[in-house]
């Protein structure tokens, strides 16, 4: 995934899952028709650009996979005449490919709920989403996560694989079960905007990619499931989040908290799409997860200096989130948030009770937290003891370089100027 | 999230190695053989490494014209890096489990302990990621 994709590589990620859903729903195997997909998507990739797109776009690719079915059929032995039969059906029909019912827009809804079946790891669902429903190639997918190809590649078809023997039938889930799958699909390109906006870009990576490429998706199920107020809370989270980005990091990549982010920076039009998006999402009365995490950085996102945030309303929201959320995060952010309303002691007071947290223990966000909250209380020299402590326990480096940076502007304001190097 | 897993031996380990009787080493290439194949079959292998026996390794500073000045003598406590892997994982709990199948590699009785299996230890630390989610200070 380097450099912006041109307007070929566009079409074919949005066709992708498309093509995918016809294919699966004549030949039923989900794995040989992913893979047919994508030979087909390779295809275009290479002759489109320098032949010119053929009429009917959709039509092309979904012929081209049909044939890579028959194709590989034909070359598996006798004992599976049956399915010989099917594809020899296939391809005397495929030539009216154009002239059948199009493929059905639920054919990427389902095609998502697979890949994201609970079934799956989490990275396999990340992966096997990014191939099937994404359209990326597997080196992308490898490049993006900083793994080799060959190891991305057991991770789709093992995932594949698990898709297979679990039997999982080629349709939309309903009643109770759907709106189950639909949170797993959510979380997927939740972890995905993560994946892309919580990682390092070096030389030729563009791993911010992930994120669009989540934001896309997300789009997708947006436009498929409209009045549902979770996705669009996502939708919304992703937009307010990725519009910091800009200003989230200096030249040298390293991190600038929210506080001090230059907001002239940030992305004013990803803004007010969010905030139309969550406040039309709000008012429909079923506030979940992501609304109220939207919400929340919406009110970020709308403070013109930082000083003007309105933290009475982010306690409010995070008092809200943490009723409805087990995770210790929240709690965290929480008690942030109280600091700022109602002073530093009383988010110490709340710390207080977090440290008994079994899933907090020895987490080094606690320990950045506390540093944070005794530095507004003035005891530098334990902020800096807190600031060290997260610094040797987070697996991020330019979080420790940020935490080193933070216990060493305190340590040097505390000696005298003499004792100075 | 990575974690490298590295597995670490004196110079004593080391000869004790290189004098492992045949049917021991082949256990232990089909061993590490399975091993490297599995982690690569289940989409978390990164990369892995075997480095040379540490006789001819040095230590190397830049002196004061940045000329680099070697030193080879090492005291027998030092450990020496034998080999690593860099896993994918999506917990430390998984890169331990990985790590203990690494560790339960066969080998013969080690010298001075006949008779015992202590199994070899492999260093697990995370490898750094990128930024985290956000500040919020």
């Amino acid at each position: 995934m380097t450099g912006q994709p041109s307007d070929v590589e566009h079409l074919l990620r949005e066709l992708a899952p498309q093509v995918l859903g016809t294919v699966v729903r004549r030949f039923r195997d989900f794995a040989a028709s992913e893979d047919a997909v994508q030979e087909s998507l390779l295809a275009a990739a290479i002759q489109w650009p320098r032949e010119g797109l053929p009429d009917n776009p959709l039509a092309w690719l979904t012929q081209v996979a049909f044939r890579r079915m028959v194709d590989q059929i034909r070359s598996e032995s006798a004992r599976r005449r049956r399915e010989y039969e099917t594809a020899l059906e296939a391809s005397r029909t495929s030539e009216s490919v154009v002239a059948e019912p199009g493929p059905r827009e639920d054919d990427t809804l389902v095609v998502l709920f697979m890949c994201c079946h609970p079934a799956l790891t989490q990275s396999s669902a990340i992966a096997l989403t990014l191939r099937a429903v994404g359209g990326l190639t597997t080196a992308e997918i490898a490049h993006a996560f900083l793994v080799p190809e060959a190891t991305m590649a057991q991770r789709i078809s093992r995932a594949k694989q698990s898709i297979k023997s679990s039997g999982i039938p080629f349709q939309l889930p309903t009643g109770q079960e759907r709106a189950q799958r639909l949170r797993a699909v959510l979380h997927v390109l939740y972890l995905i905007f993560n994946e892309g906006y919580t990682s390092s870009t070096g030389p030729n990576l563009r791993r911010d990619d992930l994120s669009h490429e989540a934001i896309r998706l997300t789009r997708i199920v947006h436009k498929l499931q409209p009045d549902d107020p979770e996705v669009a809370g996502l939708l919304a989270l992703m937009l307010l989040t990725d519009a910091r980005r800009p200003a989230r990091t200096r030249a040298g990549g390293e991190l600038i908290p929210l506080a001090q982010q230059d907001r002239a920076l940030w992305d004013k039009q990803q803004i007010a799409e969010g905030v139309a998006l969550i406040s039309a999402a709000l008012p429909k009365g079923s506030v979940g997860l992501y609304q109220l995490q939207a919400a929340i950085a919406a009110v970020h996102d709308e403070a013109a200096r930082a000083e003007d945030t309105d933290w009475p309303q982010i306690l409010a929201l995070y008092d809200l989130l943490r009723r409805m959320s087990a995770n210790p995060m929240v709690a965290l952010n929480y008690a942030v948030a109280a600091a700022m309303v109602h002073g530093p002691a009383k988010g110490l007071e709340l710390l207080d009770e977090l440290q008994a947290d079994a899933r907090l223990a020895g987490h080094h966000r606690l320990d950045a937290v506390r540093g944070h909250l005794l530095e507004l209380t003035g005891d530098r020299k334990e902020a800096a003891r807190h600031y060290r402590a997260a610094a040797g326990k987070t697996g991020s480096l330019p979080e420790r370089n940020y935490l080193l940076a933070q216990a060493a502007r305190l340590s040097s304001e505390l000696q005298p100027m003499s004792e100075r190097e | 999230m990575k974690y490298i897993l590295m597995m670490t031996g004196t110079k004593a380990d080391f000869d004790w190695y290189a004098k492992w009787p045949k049917k021991d080493l082949e256990a232990q290439f089909a061993f590490m053989h399975d091993f490297n194949k599995d982690l690569k079959d289940s989409g978390r292998l990164v990369a892995a490494e075997g480095l040379a026996f540490p006789d001819q390794a040095k230590i190397v500073r830049a002196g004061k014209d940045g000329e680099p000045i070697t030193d080879g003598v090492f005291p027998e406590s030092k450990e020496f890096l034998a080999g690593y892997w860099i896993v994918d994982v999506e917990s430390a709990e998984e890169a331990y489990r990985i790590a203990a199948r690494a560790s339960a590699a066969p080998h013969p009785p080690r010298r001075g302990q006949l008779g015992t299996q202590e199994n070899q230890p492999i260093e697990v630390r995370q490898v750094m990621s990128g930024p985290p989610e956000e500040l919020l200070r």
